[in-house]
């Protein structure tokens, strides 16, 4: 298990420095100067020489590609003109807070997901799975951003359940359970769809389960069907399921970015469309980088589990 | 195509999707020539109006235009932009995928490690970094979904494809000297076109509400053009005065991908074969009985028969109209620790009668209807599903034939036997844990304490049907019932585990109903031997009896299929033609196709069991050895 961890770990290094090349050469890419590109239409000409040294802008593609990436892993991600301050502060404060949404979010998808698509699984073509299934089609055809503009109608403004927009109160807040209260609405509207793939996943998985004449000898033995479901069928899908669910932790985060801008969470979706818009490109390459490395490293955790639950792929 | 567009339409919730998408479309195209205001004509005077005001049925938004109209024309956007970003994908990726499955090395290997890098973001992410570099636009958003999109297209096409490209008909092409360029537009394209038609139509859906997701943010179309999303992005600001603003235009996207995606699982369904079979069905926890209303024989009989006493069961599989009778009216018993030989070619419903007993037969599609099964002067059809499971591993154990895929893949060895011990007996788990081993002991394997700690796929073979066979013998059942226990071993495996059923025969005092095909094995092991074929019993009798003189001219058929020790001329006879389909039997004996003994009268009705001998039975009307059985015999 050490063995194959360290390698997974070594093997994570060559799609780290690919997403690296990808996020310079989409950056490099802009068309005129980026220099200009990056400090903004108000920076001062010696600042755009400064700046211009600074990068190796004269320097051939490959060459700058490395200062770039020496720049980088010295924690060094540039200066964000619009917010004046360096662009991996920014990064992190925003990022610890689309993690509590998206985490929170993840959590719920998975637990809700994988529960109704057991019921859904076991009690195939009766009522509950009709509506299940009703349920998770409306899941996943339902624009997010819109669903938390009905929430927000609904449980904000209508019946004053809970607060609309931000991620804590203005006056007093702050504690957790301050945070806890405006996360439920986000965090529900963005867990709906991502809830509604993974239970149809865990459906036909189950079913495709269920099938193996390894549960005819479950049942065989006697064991009562609840065991039989949980411990014998459930564990299989599970190791199934574990890469579905990585696969979803990139819709999760990659909706935050409409229920951030719906909900005014002060995550780093919001914080990316709204560098898109003024132009911050030093911004968006630090968002974009440092969310894009922590969707490997958790899709390397979800290989590691995934390989930890199935003893047959040890060998 | 035509059974393709049936079987979609006889999914009615996508029949009713594929209706809506079609009304959409219809109406997206005669948008212009509708008699609606002008989408962008400003009305400052008459801004924000409630749906159902004079002039505009759906309201007007915050510069007094009339929601309507640019409802209908945002929809003719959003479904343009959606279904050619779809199209992109589509032709980008399929060719990224062909390409890449057809020459396989290093092309693929290059191309499928970009895809790979393009699929290590989160999706969204992706097409923000891309729209950030192109800037926002409607055209630009377009790009920016296509190409997050590719990857999808790029994997399942790739895969399918690498299936086609090393099978016979491709080589076939090939060595008739066609070029790839043409081998992959006649040969490898129209095979794979399903795939991509069902990729494309569980996506395209996505694909509308990501793009309206980018205009909502601003970054899609930009005034005054307006596609469904970004007019439902500007409805945001007014929320909460004019909810109708924001809301209309979010329903429509829901509808719109609504309908999709019912359409696009109708299509995948209609396109997977796995589905169309009804395979994907879940077995029930016992099998369905549907007993007619009095069941012939009584309590008594049953219980006289001794241990266990199977009367005239029945049980059909119904896969969509078509009833295929696998057990077609088998009685025999099993006296206490006797052994039972179970015989007959594959499909000839021997295992089907064996799970019957227990309720074991996967259903959906099994049926039990008709028939008793006494065990203990208890009828276990008519049990209640708690009272059959109470006596499954306890009173009746089952050893089935393939150890590796009978036994859970991911519960260590030990763990499978000691929850088979602790469902039935009230121990502590490290006294089923002992008890597991000693168990595991029991059924020779060295080291039982160790293997009780692997998993089946670190065990041989063997060992697996030994583990197979203690789980079996973990709760002192009355009756074994093995189904084909030693088919998937090799001959020495074989001849172990049968010397070791056969120990724990006179140990235990078991008795063991045992299912094969090999006369061979039967005669080893079997004190009794039933023959099966189509679903009944041929002939029943000691075996001994039936191997010196078999009565039924299948038996005697089958018989002569096993190969016998030093004598290499005497070359095993296959038995020409096939049993006869189990959902057509026809009239008569249903071996008369292939008897070679076959005379008018063996297909004109139904042949009883009759007895021959003191304890032999034979269902013929020409039994051999016997001259004038006919006249003589009594039914049953």
């Amino acid at each position: 298990m050490t063995r194959y961890a360290l390698r997974r770990l070594l093997m994570t290094i060559p799609v780290l420095l690919g997403l690296s090349v990808i996020v310079f050469l989409i950056m490099s890419l802009i068309p005129g100067d980026p220099a200009q590109a990056i400090l903004g239409s108000y920076a001062t000409p010696e600042n755009l020489e400064r700046l211009r040294a600074d990068l190796g802008l004269d320097l051939p593609l490959p060459q700058q590609y490395l200062v770039w990436l020496g720049n980088i892993l010295q924690g060094d991600l540039g200066r964000s003109f619009t917010l004046n301050r360096p662009v991996l502060d920014e990064v992190l404060e925003r990022f610890g807070a689309t993690l509590i949404l998206a985490g929170t979010s993840l959590v719920l998808c998975v637990l809700v997901g994988v529960a109704a698509g057991i019921v859904s699984a076991v009690r195939q073509y009766g009522w509950s799975d009709r509506l299940i299934t009703l349920l998770v089609l409306i899941g996943i055809s339902v624009p997010a951003f819109w669903l938390g503009m009905l929430m927000i109608m609904t449980f904000a403004v209508g019946l004053r359940w809970f607060p609309a927009s931000g991620m804590t109160a203005a006056y007093g807040g702050g504690g957790w359970l301050d945070i806890l209260h405006h996360l439920v609405l986000p965090a529900i509207a963005l867990a709906v769809v991502a809830a509604g793939v993974i239970a149809r996943l865990t459906r036909s998985n189950m079913l495709e389960v269920l099938r193996q004449d390894y549960i005819r000898t479950a049942r065989a033995k006697g064991l009562d069907e609840g065991r039989v479901v949980l411990r014998h069928a459930f564990k299989v899908a599970l190791v199934n399921l574990i890469p579905v669910i990585g696969v979803q932790a990139g819709f999760v985060i990659g909706g935050a970015v409409y229920i951030e801008t719906v909900f005014q969470w002060p995550g780093i979706g919001r914080m990316l469309v709204n560098a898109i818009s003024t132009r911050d490109i030093l911004l968006v390459q630090g968002g974009v980088l440092v969310v894009a490395a922590s969707y490997v490293f958790f899709n390397l955790c979800a290989d590691l589990l995934q390989h930890w639950l199935d003893p047959r792929i040890k060998a | 195509m035509m059974a393709f567009l049936r079987l979609l339409a006889r999914n009615r919730l996508a029949a009713f999707g594929g209706i809506v998408l079609l009304l959409l479309l219809l109406l997206a195209l005669i948008t212009p020539w509708l008699p609606l205001l002008d989408p962008d004509v400003t009305d400052p005077a008459n801004r924000l109006q409630t749906p159902f005001s004079a002039g505009h049925p759906l309201g007007t938004d915050a510069l007094g235009r009339d929601i309507l109209s640019r409802l209908l024309w945002g929809t003719r956007v959003s479904l343009a932009v959606g279904i050619a970003a779809s199209l992109v994908a589509a032709l980008v990726g399929s060719l990224i995928g062909i390409v890449a499955g057809y020459f396989g090395g290093r092309t693929d290997n290059l191309l499928m490690r970009g895809i790979d890098m393009l699929m290590a973001f989160p999706y969204i992410l992706l097409a923000l970094a891309i729209v950030a570099v192109l800037g926002p636009g409607l055209m630009n958003a377009l790009y920016a979904i296509a190409i997050v999109n590719i990857p999808f297209f790029a994997r399942n096409i790739r895969g399918v494809t690498v299936g086609i490209a090393h099978r016979e008909f491709i080589d076939a092409a090939r060595l008739s000297g066609k070029g790839n360029l043409r081998i992959l537009s006649s040969e490898i394209l129209p095979n794979v076109l399903p795939i991509i038609v069902v990729t494309l139509s569980t996506t395209v859906g996505w694909m509308i509400l990501e793009t309206a997701g980018l205009s909502f943010l601003g970054l899609g179309a930009q005034p005054p053009q307006a596609d469904l999303g970004s007019m439902l992005g500007e409805g945001r600001r007014m929320m909460i005065n004019a909810p109708h603003v924001a809301m209309l235009p979010g329903l429509a996207i829901f509808i719109l991908v609504m309908s999709i995606n019912l359409l696009g699982d109708g299509v995948r369904d209609a396109l997977d074969p796995r589905l169309k079979s009804g395979a994907l069905s879940r077995p029930a926890p016992i099998t369905r009985i549907r007993r007619g209303a009095a069941p012939p024989g009584d309590g008594r009989q049953g219980r006289a028969d001794g241990l266990l006493a199977v009367d005239d069961l029945r049980t059909d599989f119904e896969v969509g109209r078509t009833t295929y009778h696998a057990v077609n009216g088998v009685s025999f018993a099993i006296g206490a620790n006797e052994c039972l030989g179970l015989v007959g070619e594959s499909g000839s419903g021997k295992s089907v009668t064996a799970l019957s007993l227990m309720g074991l037969v996967a259903s959906p599609p099994g049926v039990i209807t008709g028939g008793r099964v006494w065990l203990g002067g208890r009828d276990l059809l008519a049990l209640p599903p708690r009272g059959i499971r109470r006596l499954r591993g306890r009173e009746v154990a089952y050893v089935f034939q393939d150890p590796l895929s009978t036994l859970h893949p991911l519960i260590r060895v030990g763990d499978q036997l000691v929850e088979a011990i602790r469902q039935h007996q009230p121990l502590s788990r490290p006294a089923a844990r002992e008890l597991a081993v000693s168990l595991l002991d029991r059924v020779r394997i060295p080291n039982a304490q160790r293997r009780a700690d692997q998993y089946p796929h670190e065990l041989s073979g063997g060992m697996r049907q030994r583990v197979g066979i203690a789980m079996a013998l973990a709760n002192d059942p009355e009756l074994i019932i093995a189904d084909e226990p030693t088919t998937a071993l090799d001959v020495t495996v074989q001849a172990q585990i049968l010397a070791l059923i056969q120990r724990l025969r006179t140990e235990k005092g078991t008795s063991v109903l045992f299912i094969t095909h090999d006369f061979g094995v039967v005669s080893q092991i079997c004190d009794r031997v039933a023959v099966m074929y189509a679903g009944r019993i041929v002939e029943i009798g000691p075996t001994a009896e039936i191997l010196e003189t078999p009565r039924h001219p299948y038996t005697r058929r089958l018989i002569d299929c096993v190969p016998r020790l030093g004598e290499p001329d005497n070359e095993p006879e296959a038995i020409p033609g096939l049993p006869p389909a189990a959902d057509a039997l026809p009239r008569g004996c249903a071996f008369a196709d292939r008897c070679d003994l076959v005379e008018p009268a063996c297909r004109q009705g139904e042949i009883e069991l009759i007895a021959t001998d003191a304890e032999r039975r034979v269902r013929c009307i020409k039994p051999l050895g016997i001259p004038t059985a006919a006249s003589q015999g009594e039914s049953r």
